[in-house]
């Protein structure tokens, strides 16, 4: 029987080697997701080692440079480690010690999620092994010293068009040969159940605190919420608690790269279409033949040619919208939110500021916006001088 | 059955009598241990590939594995996906290896059998991958990211194209084994070793455990494969399976040598069925 299903999206698409493996990981989160004991010491993890809760910040400043709605900026570039990737990485691996478990393994492509794994890795005593494509080792080498920093070893993956998903495929063939002490701490909301649904209920935390910050700040729900969106994992988590909340727009920042109208975007929902990859069910970018299309975007983190299935779910019921945003409006997002608020976001979270500046001016002053910033731009810096012409380097 | 699903198999039946017969996978084990090669279509060119075929077919082999080249195959080695990768790039399609398979098909019995990924199925149609595959003369298809879970993506489709979808069994199926023994048709895959494919210098999982735990449920032939390159290695897995499946070694051949491969292959494939006693 498929398990894990988002409608018609989801389901565990991966080979008999893992399928064991598989199941003991669904096996130990359905056990310790309901476990007192274990969500204690996750929440003490997340409050004191990666500073939680995250501030939801009234943006003034933009609010009334923009003349629309208040815009709350949610404040995951705040956590430790400077993005939402630590509140999936924290979860999975104090799951992986429940289960006995010795090494983690994980792919990263902007370079945040391989950070978030290597600090928890060296919290909790794991050796950690960290695949990434060479074309983000060249744009997000700072990232790479810091995972050697932290004790991991980083492994370059030449396959394919070297970017997140090619560190993807590379990371399920590590695991295929060492199966026994290692798991696999997917970074997002994505591959086979239980991944999708385990990431996102720690990722959820988001959203769980945005919805109570909000309504004690302003007694009201928001009437947007804009997160990007790449597999989707800081997405999700902070629409899930706003999910029954009908009356919230949510709202999902894809990569438009140089144009959705060119080969060179990673636009899923706007260009992609239905398929079977990466252990899911979901919306892809790919040919005729079901080959997967390389997949461009100047934000490492959102270079993926796929999306989460319930991000897929969410698109086909409508509860949901999903934008393209280009590299020029991201560029232009994350000089606008370091120039006005003196916040650098990541390149990532700056296509969801690029969509706040597009919808605030056209909402009514009572309404809210919450943009989640999903992580900080201290890695971007050198990649968005040389995008704008200046020659520096890390 | 519905009506469109019956004209279909009736409509491929009619195409079929203009072509050789295929055999049955199952008789190629009747009386003899069986030799499977796997080569990917397209590297470097599907006529070698078609050319490669007759060879091996000639040369011994008794079952032909075709890999249908995915962008992605994460079940392969750097040996199988250099393979894939050099396919694509000589812009090898779905319908030009169907149109390959039956100029072969023209040619010999052989079972012919797929590997791929179930990406290139599903965006292609299942409906209408097995009956291109009924109609140009598939007998099976192996797709390692579809498990037992999920093999009801195509399970009755490509059994109503009489197509046999392959079991694949793992080191580390252990209390699956006889789940997914029982219902295998055709042949068991038996992945020797963990990871992914390529040439191993040893095979270190007991098989003659795994083979036995098959062997309880089912009369499905086993045929083993991962990591087997040389003729002694050969003779060893023969001794407990009823096949021997080479896929990296004869792939390196391929890679090494491109379009003047055939030679070499006849010699390789000759030995490899000589040490299958």
């Amino acid at each position: 029987m498929s398990k894990g299903k988002y409608g018609i999206h989801g389901g565990q698409y991966t080979p008999e080697t893992l399928m064991n493996a598989i199941i003991e990981v669904e096996k130990a989160y359905e056990h310790y997701k309901n476990d007192p004991a274990f969500q204690a010491e996750l929440t003490e993890l997340l409050n004191d080692y990666a500073g939680r809760p995250s501030r939801l910040y009234f943006a003034k400043k933009m609010t009334a440079d923009l003349g629309g709605a208040k815009i709350y900026l949610k404040r995951e570039d705040l956590n430790h480690t400077g993005s939402h990737k630590i509140n999936n990485v924290l979860g999975q691996a104090l799951l992986a010690k429940k289960m006995g478990k010795t090494r983690l393994i994980a792919e990263t492509g902007a370079g945040q999620h391989g950070v978030a794994t290597a600090t928890a890795a060296a919290l909790m005593g794991f050796e950690c092994e960290i695949f990434m494509g060479k074309e983000d080792t060249d744009r997000q080498a700072l990232n790479v010293f810091r995972m050697r920093l932290l004790g991991a070893k980083v492994h370059v993956v030449t396959s394919g068009t070297m970017t997140l998903k090619d560190a993807v495929n590379e990371t399920f063939r590590e695991w295929t040969t060492r199966v026994d002490d290692t798991h696999y701490v997917l970074g997002s909301v994505m591959g086979p159940h239980p991944f999708p649904e385990m990431v996102r209920d720690f990722q959820s935390v988001i959203s769980k605190e945005a919805r109570e910050q909000i309504l004690k700040k302003e007694g009201k729900l928001p009437s947007a919420v804009i997160a990007c969106v790449g597999g989707g994992s800081n997405a999700i988590g902070a629409f899930y608690n706003f999910i029954p909340d009908e009356e919230v727009r949510l709202i999902g920042c894809e990569a438009a790269g140089k144009g959705v109208d060119t080969a060179l975007h990673a636009a899923t929902i706007a260009n992609g279409s239905l398929g079977i990859f990466h252990g899911m069910k979901s919306y892809f970018c790919q040919d005729e033949y079901g080959q997967i299309a390389p997949v461009y975007s100047i934000s490492a983190g959102l270079d993926y040619p796929g999306i989460g299935p319930e991000h897929a779910h969410l698109h086909d019921t409508k509860r949901a919208e999903y934008v393209p945003i280009t590299d020029d409006e991201a560029v232009a997002a994350f000089e606008y939110l370091s120039r006005t608020e003196g916040i650098i976001p990541a390149i990532e979270s700056a296509h969801a500021i690029a969509y706040a500046m597009v919808l605030a001016p056209t909402m009514r002053k009572d309404e809210i916006i919450i943009v989640n910033v999903s992580g900080r731009g201290d890695k971007d810096v050198a990649a968005i001088a040389r995008y704008k012409g200046e020659n520096i380097y890390e | 059955m519905n009506n469109t699903l019956k004209a279909n198999i009736i409509e491929a039946n009619i195409i079929e009598a203009n072509k050789i017969k295929a055999n049955k996978i199952s008789e190629i084990f009747a009386d003899q241990k069986a030799f499977i090669a796997f080569l990917t279509a397209g590297d470097p060119s599907l006529d070698k590939t078609e050319e490669f075929i007759l060879a091996m077919d000639a040369a011994g082999a008794d079952l032909i594995e075709i890999g249908i080249p995915f962008s992605d195959p994460i079940a392969e080695g750097p040996v199988i996906e250099a393979a894939n990768e050099r396919a694509l790039s000589a812009s090898t399609t779905t319908d030009a290896i169907f149109d390959m398979v039956a100029r072969v098909r023209a040619q010999t019995a052989i079972p012919l059998v797929f590997l791929t990924y179930m990406n290139p199925v599903f965006v292609y149609g299942v409906e209408r991958f097995f009956s291109a595959c009924q109609k140009n003369g598939i007998n099976g298809i192996i797709i390692p990211d579809l498990p037992f879970e999920e093999k009801g993506e195509i399970l009755s489709v490509a059994q109503a194209h009489d197509v046999d979808v392959i079991t694949l069994i793992a080191p580390t199926s252990q209390d699956r084994i006889q789940m997914l023994a029982r219902d295998a048709t055709g042949f068991i895959y038996l992945v020797s070793s963990l990871g992914v494919t390529g040439v191993r210098s040893e095979i270190k999982t007991d098989l003659a455990a795994i083979v036995s735990d098959i062997r309880a449920v089912t009369q499905t032939p086993i045929a083993v494969g991962f990591g087997i390159a040389t003729p002694e290695q050969a003779t060893t897995i023969a001794k407990l399976a009823d096949g021997v499946i080479v896929g990296s070694a004869i792939v390196r051949i391929i890679a090494e040598h491109g379009a003047a491969s055939t030679p070499i292959l006849i010699d390789y494939v000759r030995k490899m069925k000589a040490a299958l006693v």
